[in-house]
């Protein structure tokens, strides 16, 4: 391992190509897709996917981005297809290439089966329960056969994603038996059910820990609780109306996902945002940043009972929250980024923004000066939650979350997008710590909020000139596919979408940032006691609505 | 402990006086779509238009757009209709009728639009029924208990809001908390899942009687993006009976105070139901 660890070629399209190839001894067939600079491998043998999974994980060093399954009973072939989308993955110090590398693998219409990655690729867990949930893809040798999305009740053998399920369709809840939660058993071993509801406003998810005293032996966490069906619910509609649900997919990361999808449609209709819309899309992206970074530290500290800490971030926020709805109509900045460009422009706010973003910054460095003063506060948060590099690498941990586990990515540097990439690029500089805990995980949000000031206040002095919106045509074009990226406050929300026979909307997939992070929280949660959960929960921040959809 | 105290002094108060005081709004902020009286009718804008179906265009003279369904994008009013429709400024929608959120559009003689009166109520609302004996029990104060029946968390994000030093709703007698034992009600976002349908029951009926509920959000209203389906009820009160409807997507923080103020009694809706004659 070590030696080919040493020879990682710079990765490239050709490279990809010419190593699976050989690999798999010519049993695949190359495209150049979605995007031109990509690589569509499809197999011919199913079986054939553990072999090119080992090559491109171990020897090429990429990490599965996403995995999507479509039901294509009624194309040409008359199967399932299973995409495992891989991207490169392990840190250089210099921006990733920029690559999509798609293996693809076909499943029978009747008994539709394909060979599990969990035992090689922790990563791929949840999508594999999730393809077997929806679409009865069984991933056969997957470790747990739990259900993952549809909750107790649901009816064995009905598949909401498949094409001939009507998503009206409401089954009657059936009688079912208690969920089996993996627990830890033994003498003096408590279990500690917590949620769905929880004592606080916040999301919906539960939590079993196995505990001795107050230390977690085990965490179970169960969530989907918010399942709300968008990607079958958006199956059928134009892209333009599907946009608005994309947009409120999650609310606090409302941009980054209007984003992804703007972007995913644009490559479909192979149009680019002009340079302005572009550069006042990064605006957003980095106000959405901001607002979110300066809130997750407020709450953090109230995981760690100062108040004072609390406060200040609500306040922030909240002063941030009210220039986004000067800027767009909306807290959320809602109604900004619109697929082809944006609908307001930003020269009339940007003094505003200036004043905003530096106040934010001078505020926020005095809190973090005043909490890092703080034994109580700083004793609370060091060694607590710790995740190391290699576990957050082992199950593809993004954002914030693996930038404080010593991982240096960042999509707005490894797969550019609005105003990162092309000409005149904002570069974004990319902080990490090794330490993996939750002081990491805050001194990393304290710098990249920072940074996101440092943005703001260049952008909006900097603005190019010219229109804030490209025309789409009516129609998108029929049977293309577009993915796309966003660095969004959490970490990369990745997009894939496809359009039908009709230019509407085929299949739309959403991995989000929160769904690659939520599996490391009960790894990071062994490592501290009961009563220090939600601080660290709060140091990951991670949202339900967007990883359940 | 003395910086901490003199940054709090530097500060000040930077509470609203809102609902004292009148809350502004943005220029570019996007309240309710309202029809342009004396325009054209039929250049309003065709019912497809809506991502979320809260337009209704019927026979004749019947054209409706229901701020239960509506998720303030914007797009009607920026479709060619001759300004027939315009996005306005309003905000305090909150209603106790499901019906009292239909902006009810109609056509006169000379085929030109005219707003019309709300639907007249019936018999006495429910809702203002509970809001009575809640306000005869617990006098002006109202404690709720949050409800996440799968929202897209936007609507969270403003409750929480309102314990932020700028609204702090403590201050009106309000406030969260974090059992539905010591709650006089829900305050309930999202369109309540299937996964979640049996935690929100069973949250609702550990309320002790009388208990309020109030939906918060387009999803909360109608469903909003996630209408009835295999995954979704389509809206709160497909499962809990509704006092007070919060239209947003989301509210704002001053939004759904209001909401919570007419809950209580304490403010009458501007949308209500024309006298019964
Ligand atoms: S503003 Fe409301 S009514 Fe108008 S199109 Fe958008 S969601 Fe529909």
């Amino acid at each position: 391992m070590a030696l080919e660890l040493d020879t990682i070629p710079a990765l490239s399209a050709a490279v990809v190509s010419e190593r699976l190839g050989a690999r798999l001894g010519g049993r695949v067939a190359f495209s150049s897709a979605p995007r031109e600079r990509d690589v569509t491998a499809r197999l011919e043998r199913a079986d054939d996917l553990l072999e090119a999974v080992r090559e491109l994980s171990g020897g090429l060093g990429m990490g599965l981005a996403t995995v999507v399954a479509t039901d294509e009973r009624r194309e040409r072939e008359g199967d399932f297809k299973v995409r495992y989308v891989f991207e490169p993955a392990r840190p250089t110090g210099e921006p990733l290439a920029d690559l999509f590398v798609s293996v693809v693998v076909s499943a029978a219409a009747t008994r539709p089966e394909v060979p599990s990655l969990t035992p090689l690729l922790p990563e791929a867990d949840w999508h594999e329960r999730e393809m077997r949930d929806l679409f009865g893809i069984e991933p056969i040798g997957h470790p747990d056969p739990r259900t993952l999305v549809l909750h107790d009740g649901w009816p064995a053998g009905l598949y909401p994603l498949r094409k001939d399920f009507d998503a009206r369709m409401q089954p009657e809840r059936l009688p079912a038996p208690e969920f089996p939660h993996v627990v830890v058993e033994g003498e003096g071993v408590f279990e500690i059910p917590v949620g769905p509801i929880h004592a606080g406003i916040i999301e919906p998810g539960h939590f079993r820990f196995s505990s001795v005293g107050e230390t977690v032996l085990h965490l179970d966490a169960r969530l989907f609780f918010t399942h709300r069906g968008l990607e079958k619910r958006v199956e059928g509609l134009t892209p333009r109306d599907a946009f608005f649900i994309a947009e409120r997919l999650c609310g606090a990361c409302s941009v980054s996902h209007a984003l992804a999808f703007a972007e995913a449609v644009e490559q479909i209709a192979g149009v680019t945002a002009p340079p302005r819309a572009r550069f006042l899309r990064v605006v957003a992206l980095e106000l959405e940043r901001l607002y979110n970074h300066v809130g997750d530290i407020g709450n953090i500290c109230a995981g760690a009972s100062y108040h004072a800490g609390t406060s200040a971030g609500m306040r922030l926020k909240e002063t941030l929250q009210r220039e986004n709805e000067q800027l767009t109509g909306n807290r959320f900045l809602r109604g900004f980024v619109v697929p082809g460009g944006v609908y307001h422009d930003g020269a009339a706010r940007a003094a505003a923004i200036d004043r905003v973003a530096r106040e934010t910054g001078d505020r926020l460095t005095e809190l973090m000066l005043a909490l890092e003063r703080n034994p109580s506060v700083v004793d609370r948060l060091d060694d607590t939650g710790i995740l190391t590099p290699e576990e957050a690498r082992d199950l593809g941990v993004t954002g914030v979350a693996a930038r404080a586990s010593g991982i240096d990515r960042d999509a707005r540097r490894d797969h550019p997008h609005a105003a990162f990439g092309g000409p005149g690029a904002v570069v974004p500089r990319v902080s990490t710590d090794a330490a993996g805990d939750v002081h990491a995980r805050v001194t990393v949000r304290a710098a990249e909020a920072a940074e996101s000031v440092r943005l703001l206040r260049q952008l909006v002095a900097s603005l190019p000139p010219g229109p804030l919106c490209a025309p789409l045509p009516d129609v998108l074009p029929a049977w293309r596919t577009g993915v796309a990226v966003v660095e969004s406050p959490r970490g990369a929300s990745i997009h894939w979408l496809r359009t039908d026979g009709a230019g509407r909307v085929d299949r739309y997939h959403v991995r989000s940032a929160s769904y690659a992070n939520w599996p490391a929280v009960p790894v990071a949660a062994l490592r501290a006691i009961v009563p220090d959960f939600p601080l660290v929960n709060k140091s990951f921040e991670l949202c339900y609505a967007c990883t359940d959809r | 402990m003395l910086r901490t105290l003199i940054q709090s002094l530097r500060d000040g108060v930077v509470t609203t006086r809102y609902p004292d005081a009148p809350a502004e709004v943005p220029e570019r902020f996007r309240g309710a779509p309202e029809p342009e009286v004396g325009r054209p009718f039929g250049a309003l804008p065709t019912a497809s238009v809506c991502p979320t179906g809260a337009i209704t265009a019927g026979e004749g003279a019947a054209y409706t757009i229901d701020l239960g369904r509506c998720i303030f994008c914007g797009r009607c009013a920026d479709e060619p209709s001759d300004g027939a429709i315009r996005i306005g400024r309003e905000f305090e929608l909150s209603a106790r009728r499901r019906e009292d959120l239909l902006v009810r559009i109609g056509r006169d003689a000379d085929g030109r639009v005219t707003e019309l009166a709300p639907e007249p109520a019936d018999t006495a609302a429910l809702g203002e029924r509970v809001a009575e004996r809640i306000h005869r029990t617990l006098g002006r104060s109202l404690h709720l208990r949050h409800l996440d029946a799968g929202s897209c968390n936007a609507c969270d994000w403003e409750l929480v809001a309102l314990l932020a030093p700028h609204y702090d709703v403590r201050r009106l007698g309000i406030d969260f908390v974090a059992s539905p034992r010591h709650a006089d009600g829900v305050i309930v976002t999202g369109s309540v899942t299937r996964n979640l349908e049996p935690a929100v029951r069973r949250t609702f009926e550990a309320v002790p009687e009388p208990r309020v509920v109030i939906a918060v959000g387009a999803c909360g209203c109608s469903g909003g993006i996630a209408p009835a389906s295999y995954a979704s009820a389509g809206g709160v009160d497909q499962i809990l009976p509704v006092d007070v409807y919060v239209p947003g997507c989301p509210p704002r923080p001053e939004a759904i105070l209001f909401g919570i103020l007419l809950a209580v009694g304490r403010i009458e809706a501007k949308r209500r139901p024309a006298p019964a004659r």
